[in-house]
């Protein structure tokens, strides 16, 4: 089970991680070597087996829409990397 | 001091034989002793630590507090610890600073427990030898040219070394138990949902699971009776009523295990276990027979499935959480990039490690168009075959028991170069996460190279007081948890 250069660019650009040329080939051995290990729970017969998301049957809880939070917004920013008058900087996206 | 458990500390601090102070004092005298030497800790801060000492002495002054108070406990550097640097073993978080307490942290806190320290981690809990922090490897105790196994392979050495009587951990496939095994503690990951996740970051949300490491079954349920309970901030954090774990400790008499039914399930003792480790497990459960239990065969048919089926569901749940690290908010951001995608792309390269990326890249195939169906809902498919069997297994026998681990701590660097290697160190331990059940491993005894062994202890869905019981008889009756390796003198 391997993945082609292109399969592991493309994955890696939806993963928007940076995978240099010289890193795909490394990347083709180790993740075909974890998918064969993958590959053994795929022929198994689990015709009307429901899927099991996590082991307790829970519903989401909801909560009264009430104002229950304080405003942290100078705290939670005084560790992001670039803000200014309270707001997140990125690059520009839009021309 | 370093040597007495838990209850002994406690009653200790109450007795005013000394102070939250000068325990803490003595704890951290340690840490700075021998962590250049295991690489426990990422983060140990004296001045905050010994703040909550005093606090704890004043506490303790008022006759407040309980068993945890004025106890210095290590924490595994993914709860966030308002003002602690919490990084997770990543350099993606290298410089980040919690600005709030995880739950588990609260409960610690109201409860009066020290931070000791913040323990190192295989990045993002997704290791099985602590070789994958961006903070260098951590060593066993026992020796040092061996992993104490990973995730939680900080949070094991530092108890091991007795550096602290306690400290928490995260068991996704295993990350507690394996290591308490490699190291010769005892671990507990208890029931999914048992124990809050708010602000304990998450690497796989339906599989992770905070828990306790210390040296004896009656310490880990003093720990848990702190860590337990519900939390409205944690949508899998199940609403049942707060329990003492420590109820079931006391049984006497000759056969405290009688009436116990002990499961030995035949997939875990095939070839794939080391003859070193499967004779002190067997040897273990004769000494549990000689209490009063009785042996029953089970079969767990779907066992083999298990490693491959951890690896689609945590690899894509890890995926998706771990793209909330993007370099805008917080964490590492790269110095030089063109544009946002660029920024996205080069933050995520350059902040974590190999392992964390593979897995995000399996996470990211598994999970897209054309390969979600026959990856990712045919695992959870399997997945709930694997629960079945411990449910039907369950109907045999009170607990299940075996091998933590396939061989005892292996030497570093031997099986970090090929990934599905490593993963097969799981496979005693990785069903039970994805069953969502509770588990444990206590010392039963050493296997090759004079390395610890463990006994896995698997429950029923919230047994956790019924096995820490099982454990603490165990307990009674031998001295294993009570050995410490050399070299961490007085």
């Amino acid at each position: 089970m391997s993945l082609s250069h292109d399969e592991i660019l493309r994955i890696a650009h939806l993963a928007r991680l940076e995978v240099r040329e010289d890193e795909v080939a490394a990347l083709q051995q180790k993740l075909g070597a974890i998918l064969g290990l993958i590959d053994r729970m795929r022929s198994v017969d689990t015709t009307g087996v429901e899927p099991m998301a996590h082991a307790q049957d829970l519903v989401q809880r909801l909560r009264e829409d009430r104002v229950t939070e304080p405003d942290a917004r100078a705290l939670y920013q005084s560790i992001a990397p670039q803000v200014e008058a309270g707001l997140y900087l990125v690059p520009k996206v839009l021309e | 001091m370093h040597d007495l458990t838990l209850k002994q500390l406690s009653e200790a601090l109450r007795a005013k034989k000394f102070s939250s102070e000068e325990l803490t004092r003595a704890a951290l005298a340690r840490i700075h002793r021998f962590n250049g030497r295991l690489n426990a800790f990422i983060t140990v801060d004296d001045q905050k630590s010994l703040a909550q000492a005093r606090v704890a002495d004043a506490m303790i002054g008022r006759g407040e507090g309980g068993p945890l108070t004025g106890i210095p406990v290590a924490h595994k550097d993914l709860f966030c610890a308002k003002g602690w640097r919490t990084t997770c073993g990543s350099k993606i978080l290298g410089n980040f600073v919690a600005p709030y307490d995880a739950h588990v942290i609260e409960q610690f806190d109201r409860a009066g427990a020290v931070i000791a320290g913040k323990a190192n981690m295989d990045e993002f809990a997704m290791g099985s030898s602590n070789e994958n922090s961006f903070f260098g490897p951590v060593r066993n105790p026992w020796d040092a040219s061996r992993v104490p196994g990973g995730s939680s392979g900080g949070s094991a050495a530092a108890v091991a070394a007795r550096l602290v009587p306690a400290a928490t951990g995260t068991d996704t496939g295993g990350s507690i138990r394996q290591p308490a095994s490699f190291t010769g503690t005892c671990g507990l990951r208890p029931t999914y949902g048992a124990v809050s996740r708010f602000g304990m970051v998450a690497f796989a949300s339906s599989l992770d699971q905070g828990g306790a490491l210390a040296r004896s079954a009656g310490d880990l349920a003093l720990v848990m009776n702190v860590m337990g309970g519900f939390d409205a901030r944690d949508s899998t954090s199940v609403d049942r009523p707060k329990e003492d774990y420590t109820r079931e400790l006391s049984r006497d008499g000759a056969r405290p295990l009688d009436g116990v039914r002990i499961g030995m399930p035949m997939e875990y003792f095939t070839s794939d276990l080391a003859a070193d480790v499967a004779a002190p497990v067997l040897a273990a459960i004769d000494e549990m027979k000689k209490l009063g239990a009785t042996v029953v065969k089970v079969s767990l048919p779907n066992q083999s499935l298990a490693v491959p089926v951890y690896y689609v569901i945590a690899s894509a749940e890890a995926s998706s959480n771990l793209s909330r690290f993007d370099g805008v908010r917080y964490g590492h951001r790269a110095p030089d990039y063109t544009d946002l995608m660029d920024m996205y792309k080069k933050s995520r390269a350059q902040g974590f490690g190999a392992e964390a990326k593979r897995r995000i890249l399996i996470g990211t195939y598994v999970l897209s168009h054309g390969y979600y169906d026959a990856y990712y809902l045919q695992a959870q498919r399997v997945r709930r075959l694997i629960a079945r069997d411990f449910s039907e297994a369950f109907r045999q026998c009170d607990v299940i028991a075996g091998p933590a681990t396939p061989s005892v701590a292996f030497p570093l660097g031997e099986k970090s170069e090929d990934p599905v290697q490593m993963y097969l160190n799981d496979l005693y331990t990785i069903s039970v996460n994805l069953a969502g059940l509770p588990g444990m491993s206590v010392p039963c005894g050493f296997g090759a190279h004079g390395m610890p062994v463990g006994l896995q202890l698997i429950g029923d869905y919230f047994s956790e007081a019924k096995m820490l019981g099982i454990a603490h008889q165990f307990q009674r009756a031998s001295d294993w948890h009570a050995r410490a390796p050399s070299g961490f003198g007085a």
